[in-house]
C-alpha cells in the first residue's frame, strides 16, 4: 500500500484581481505518495468544503496529462514544481517527503493578471497567436498532402517547437516576464516548414510587436524559461525569433 | 413522429456529391448578415468556426477553458485515419468505410460513414497546408502506421500528440479569424441553456465563469460542438471539464438523445491506484502493435512478472483470437481483460490489471527502436506509476474513453430542433456501437471543415433562422431564469456531501452496472439507485461560494446534476436494447464462446430518446438502419 504522508501547504489566496492576496497555511495528514499534486489539492478542497469555513482553492486544470496547458502554478519557487519536463498536473507526491512544507503560488507577470487564487488570465497568448501565428490558408483548395515533400529533419525540428502547450511557465519563470520562448516557439515551428515561408516576414514582425504591446518584458538570456518548460522547448527558439526578426526588418 | 434522416437518394458513393449539387447557397454578401453561435472549440468547433468565418458568416464562439486551444481534443494521442493509400497496401475509400461500419457493429448510418471516409483525404490535405507537422519518411513524404486492428496502414500521426497538432492547426485558423474580425471569441463561458424561438434554435444562455454573469446571445443557428460525456463515470480518460451539460440542456429542450448507452471502454489505460484518483490516463492503442497482453496462468499467482516462466503465462488475446491477437478491436480487448480479472487472474495490488509486455519487442527491435516508437508513452507511464516499463511489463486496465452516443442528427448534422446542429463527439452519428481508433479526429474535422459549411448554408438559404430575434425576448428571459434558478437551488441546499462525492458514487454505479458488461437485473438496480442518488443530491449537496465569482465547484455541481439525469437514460437505453452489439454487451445475449450476439431482426435501429417531464418516461423513437451496400455479418476476429 502507498505510504501515508503529512504535508504542510502554504497557498496563495486572493479573492479577486484587485484584492490583496496572502499565503495561507494548510496541513493535510491523509495524502499518499501515489497521488498527483493536483489530487492533493483536490483533497484539500474536499476538506475545506466539509469544514465550511473557507471557499475551495481555485486552480486551472483540465487534461491532467501535461498536454492542454491549463494547469500552471509555482511550486516551491519553481514554475510547475521541481520535476524536469513535467507539468504540475503530472507531478506526483512521491517526490515529496512526509512532513515537507510546499509553497504554492500563481504564475506572476504583469501580462498575466490574477483572476482568483492560483488562476491567472493568459489571454495575451491568444492575442499573440492571433497576430500571425498561422498559415493563412482557407478551408478547401489545399493540394494533395504529398505534393510537397518536407525533409524529415525539418519536420522533426519544427515539431520540437510545435509541442508548446501555451501554459505560460516560461513567462512566470523569467525575471523579465518575457514571452519570448512562447512566441519564438510558434515562429520557429512555422519558419522550419515550407508552408510557413510565404508569410515568414510579416508573421515574426506582427507577433513580436503584439508580444511587446501585451506588456511582456524583453529577453536577456537568463534561460530560466527553457529550464522550466514542461515540453523542454529549446531556447534556440528565441535565437531563431531574433534572426527572423532582423531578417524581416533589415533583410 | 418519425425521424427523417434526410439521406440523399442515389448510390451510396454518390450521395454526398448529390447533396452538394443540390444544396442551396447563401449569397456571399448575405453571409455577413447571419450570426452563427458555435459552442465548443475542440476539433469540431474550432474547425467549424474558422471555416464559417472564412466564408463570411459572423461567428461567436464559446468555450469553458481560458483559451480555445485547450479543448479536450488536445489530448488525442494516436492518430487520424484517411484513405490516401500512400503505402500502396490496398486501401480505398470503400475499405475505410467498410471497416468503420463493421467496427461499429452495424449500428451506424451507412451514408454518413461513407461520406466520412470520402472526406478523410481532404482533411489531411487541409491540415498539412496549415503546417501540421505530421510524421514523415526520410524521403519527405508522409508516414502512415496501422492502428486499432486495421489491416492497412492508414493512420497519420504526429508522434504521440496528434490531437494536439491538429487542434493547434484549427485553433490557429480560428485565431486568424479573430484577428480578421469574423470570429468573436468568448472563453471561460459555459452554455447553460439553449433558446428556442418558434421551434428553431435561436440563441444560448452562457455563464461568464469569471464574473458569474448570465449572458444572452442571439443567432441564426447554434452549432453544438461540446464533446463527449464519458465523465458520467467519474473516472475516465476525458479531461476534467468534459461534460454533458450543453447537450443535456438541449435534450431537455427537445433534442433527441441517440444511443446513450454506447460507451467505449478503452483497453489500455493506467489502472486505478486509489480512492482519491481523479482521472485515468490512456496509454495509446499503438502500444498493442508491439506489446503482448498476458496474465499468469494460475489465478492469484502473486510472483513478480519476471519470475513467471513463459509456459505459465496466458497470452489470452492471442489464445482466443489467433487471427488478430493483440490487435482485436477495443470492445473485444476490454471485455476480455475484464473477464479474465473477474475470474481472479488479474495482477497488481487491486487485481484489476493485466500485463502489457514489451520484452519480446525489445528483444526483436532493440531498446532504442522501442524508445523511438513509444518513448513519450513510456515516460508518461513511469511518471504516473513510478515504474520503468523497459524493465517490467506495464500494468493496464480498461477505462471509459469515448461516447458513441450523443444528440441525434440527420444527414445534415441537424438535431431534432431545427437550427441546432451537432458536430464531433457530441453527436451520435458515425461510429455505431463501437468506434475504431483514429476515427474521432477524422469525424470532428470532417464535420467542422467540410460538412457544416454546406449543410448550414442550405439551412440558411432555405429560410432557416430568418427573422430578427432579440436577446430581450421572452424565450431568452425564460432560459436565463431557468439557468439562474438551478444555480440558486444548488447554492441553497447547503447539505453535507460534496459534489465530488456524489459524482464518484454515480460513477461507481455506472461502472458496475452500465459498464463493460450489463444485465437486466443490474440495469434495473442502476435505474433505481441513480434516481435515489439524484433525489439525495438536491437535498444533501454542499456547494460553497458565490454565484457572482469564479467558482469551479459550482460549475461542477451543475454538470453533476446533469450527469445524474443522463446516467439514468443510459441505463434505460441499455436495458431496452436486448442484444449485444459493439461496446454494448448484454450478458443475456452472447454466443456460446462468450462473444456479442447481435439481433439484427429486432435492433437494427438508432434509439433516439425524447425527454419528457418525468425522467422515468422518456419516449423512444426509432430510426431504422438499412444497409444497402454492406451485408450484416458477424464480426469475427478469430
Ligand atoms: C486521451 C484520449 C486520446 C484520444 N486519442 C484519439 C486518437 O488518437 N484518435 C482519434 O481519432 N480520437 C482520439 N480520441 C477521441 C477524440 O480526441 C475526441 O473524440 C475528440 O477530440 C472530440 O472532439 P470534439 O471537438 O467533439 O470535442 P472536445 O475536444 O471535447 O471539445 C469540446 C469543447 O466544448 C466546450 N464545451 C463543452 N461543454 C461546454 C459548455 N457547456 N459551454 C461551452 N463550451 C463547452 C469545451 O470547452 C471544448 O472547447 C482520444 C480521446 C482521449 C480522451
Ligand atoms: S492540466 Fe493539462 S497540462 Fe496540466
Amino acid at each position: 500500500m502507498a505510504q501515508t504522508m503529512t504535508i504542510h501547504f502554504k497557498i496563495w489566496r486572493q479573492s479577486g484581481p484587485d484584492a490583496k492576496g496572502k499565503l495561507v497555511d494548510y496541513t493535510l495528514d491523509n495524502l499518499n505518495e501515489d497521488m498527483s499534486f493536483l489530487e492533493a489539492l483536490d483533497v484539500l478542497n474536499e476538506t475545506l468544503i466539509h469544514k465550511g469555513e473557507e471557499d475551495p482553492v481555485e486552480f486551472d486544470n483540465d487534461c491532467r496529462e501535461g498536454i492542454c496547458g491549463s494547469c500552471g502554478v509555482v511550486v516551491g519557487g519553481i514554475a510547475h514544481g521541481p520535476m524536469k519536463a513535467t507539468a504540475v498536473c503530472q507531478l506526483h507526491m512521491r517526490h515529496y517527503k512526509d512532513g515537507d512544507t510546499i509553497v504554492v503560488e500563481p504564475f506572476r507577470a504583469e501580462a498575466f493578471p490574477i483572476v482568483k487564487d492560483l488562476v491567472v488570465d493568459r489571454s495575451a497568448f491568444d492575442r499573440i497567436i492571433a497576430a500571425g501565428g498561422y498559415v493563412s490558408v482557407d478551408t478547401g483548395g489545399a493540394p494533395d498532402a504529398n505534393s510537397l515533400p518536407v525533409p524529415k529533419n525539418d519536420v522533426d525540428e519544427a515539431f520540437d517547437f510545435a509541442t508548446c502547450i501555451g501554459c505560460g511557465a516560461c513567462v512566470a519563470s523569467c525575471p523579465n516576464a518575457s514571452a519570448s520562448l512562447f512566441t519564438g516557439a510558434k515562429i520557429a515551428h512555422l519558419a522550419h516548414l515550407p508552408q510557413g515561408q510565404a508569410e515568414r516576414k510579416q508573421r515574426v514582425v506582427r507577433m513580436v510587436d503584439q508580444m511587446q504591446a501585451e506588456g511582456f518584458g524583453d529577453c536577456s538570456n537568463h534561460g530560466e524559461c527553457e529550464a522550466v518548460c514542461p515540453k523542454q522547448i529549446s531556447i534556440a527558439a528565441i535565437a531563431k525569433m531574433r534572426r527572423e526578426y532582423l531578417r524581416a526588418v533589415f533583410g | 413522429m418519425t425521424l427523417e434522416a434526410h439521406v440523399p437518394s442515389g448510390p451510396l458513393a454518390e450521395k454526398w456529391q448529390h447533396y452538394l449539387d443540390k444544396a442551396k447557397l447563401v449569397n456571399p454578401a448575405n453571409k455577413r448578415k447571419h450570426e452563427i453561435l458555435v459552442v465548443g472549440t475542440g476539433l469540431a468547433g474550432g474547425s467549424a468556426a474558422a471555416s464559417l468565418a472564412e466564408l463570411g458568416y459572423r461567428v461567436k464562439v464559446f468555450c469553458i477553458q481560458d483559451s480555445p486551444r485547450r479543448a479536450h481534443s488536445i489530448a488525442a494521442q494516436g492518430g487520424i485515419n484517411a484513405a490516401k493509400n500512400y503505402p500502396n497496401d490496398g486501401d480505398t475509400v470503400w475499405r475505410l468505410f467498410y471497416d468503420t461500419v463493421k467496427g461499429g457493429d452495424y449500428r451506424a448510418r451507412e451514408a454518413n460513414v461513407h461520406r466520412l471516409a470520402a472526406i478523410s483525404n481532404q482533411i489531411i490535405d487541409q491540415c498539412v497546408a496549415q503546417g501540421v507537422p505530421f510524421a514523415r519518411e526520410y524521403g519527405g513524404l508522409l508516414d502512415n502506421r496501422s492502428f486499432g486492428g486495421a489491416q492497412v496502414s492508414r493512420t497519420f500521426y504526429a508522434r504521440g500528440q496528434t490531437g494536439q497538432q491538429l487542434l493547434l492547426g484549427a485553433y490557429q485558423a480560428l485565431e486568424r479569424q479573430v484577428q480578421a474580425g469574423g470570429v468573436e471569441m468568448f472563453p471561460r463561458r459555459e452554455m447553460l441553456e439553449l433558446v428556442v424561438v418558434d421551434g428553431a434554435a435561436r440563441g444560448v444562455v452562457v455563464r461568464n465563469l469569471v464574473t458569474g454573469e448570465l449572458e444572452r446571445h442571439a443567432g441564426d443557428a447554434v452549432l453544438l460542438c461540446t464533446g463527449g460525456y464519458g465523465n458520467v463515470y467519474f473516472l475516465s480518460t476525458n479531461a476534467k471539464n468534459s461534460n454533458v451539460t450543453a447537450a443535456w440542456r438541449c435534450h431537455r429542450k427537445g433534442a433527441f438523445f441517440a444511443n446513450p448507452c454506447y460507451t467505449q471502454i478503452h483497453p489500455t489505460c493506467i489502472p486505478v491506484s486509489g480512492k482519491y484518483q481523479s482521472k485515468l490516463t490512456l496509454m495509446s492503442e499503438s502500444l498493442r502493435n508491439d506489446g503482448r497482453v498476458w496474465v499468469p496462468g494460475a489465478a492469484g499467482d502473486a510472483r513478480a512478472p519476471g519470475d513467471i516462466p513463459q509456459t505459465e503465462r496466458d497470452y489470452y488475446l492471442e489464445r482466443r483470437y489467433p487471427g488478430f491477437g493483440n490487435l482485436v478491436p477495443r470492445d473485444v480487448a476490454s471485455r476480455a481483460a475484464k473477464v479474465i480479472c473477474d475470474d481472479g487472474f488479474g495482477v497488481g495490488a487491486t487485481g484489476q490489471a493485466v500485463y502489457l509486455d514489451f520484452a519480446d519487442a525489445i528483444g526483436r527491435l532493440g531498446e532504442s527502436r522501442v524508445r523511438e516508437r513509444y518513448g513519450n508513452l513510456f515516460e508518461m507511464y513511469e511518471r504516473i506509476t513510478g515504474e520503468n516499463p523497459y524493465r517490467a511489463p506495464m500494468r493496464i486496465y480498461p477505462a471509459v474513453h469515448y461516447t458513441m452516443g450523443g444528440l441525434w442528427v440527420d444527414y445534415r448534422l441537424m438535431s431534432s430542433i431545427p437550427g441546432l446542429f451537432v458536430l464531433g463527439e457530441a453527436n451520435f452519428s458515425d461510429h455505431g456501437a463501437n468506434r475504431l481508433g483514429a476515427s474521432a479526429l477524422m469525424q470532428g474535422l470532417a464535420d467542422g471543415y467540410f460538412i457544416i459549411s454546406s449543410t448550414l448554408g442550405d439551412y440558411i438559404a432555405s429560410g432557416g433562422g430568418s427573422g430578427e430575434v432579440r436577446a430581450s425576448e421572452a424565450a431568452f428571459d425564460e432560459a436565463a431564469n431557468a439557468a439562474e434558478d438551478r444555480i440558486r437551488r444548488m447554492l441553497h441546499v447547503d447539505g453535507t456531501k460534496t459534489v465530488t462525492e456524489f459524482h464518484r458514487e454515480l460513477g461507481q454505479i455506472m461502472w458496475d452496472y452500465v459498464g463493460m458488461s450489463r444485465n437486466r437485473e443490474g440495469l434495473l438496480h442502476a435505474i433505481d439507485a441513480i434516481a435515489d442518488l439524484r433525489a439525495d443530491y438536491w437535498e444533501n449537496v454542499s456547494v460553497p461560494g458565490r454565484k457572482d465569482a469564479l467558482n469551479k465547484n459550482l460549475e461542477f455541481a451543475g454538470r453533476v446534476a446533469d450527469f445524474l439525469e443522463l446516467g439514468e437514460l443510459m441505463a434505460r437505453d441499455a436495458l431496452h436494447r436486448e442484444e449485444s452489439c459493439g461496446a454494448h454487451f448484454r450478458e443475456e445475449y452472447q454466443t456460446p464462446e462468450g462473444e456479442a450476439l447481435r439481433r439484427d431482426d429486432a435492433y437494427a435501429y438508432v434509439a433516439a430518446w425524447e425527454s419528457t417531464e418525468d425522467a422515468a418516461e422518456p419516449v423512444l423513437h426509432k430510426e431504422a438502419l438499412s444497409f444497402e451496400a454492406v451485408d450484416l455479418s458477424t464480426r469475427s476476429y478469430k
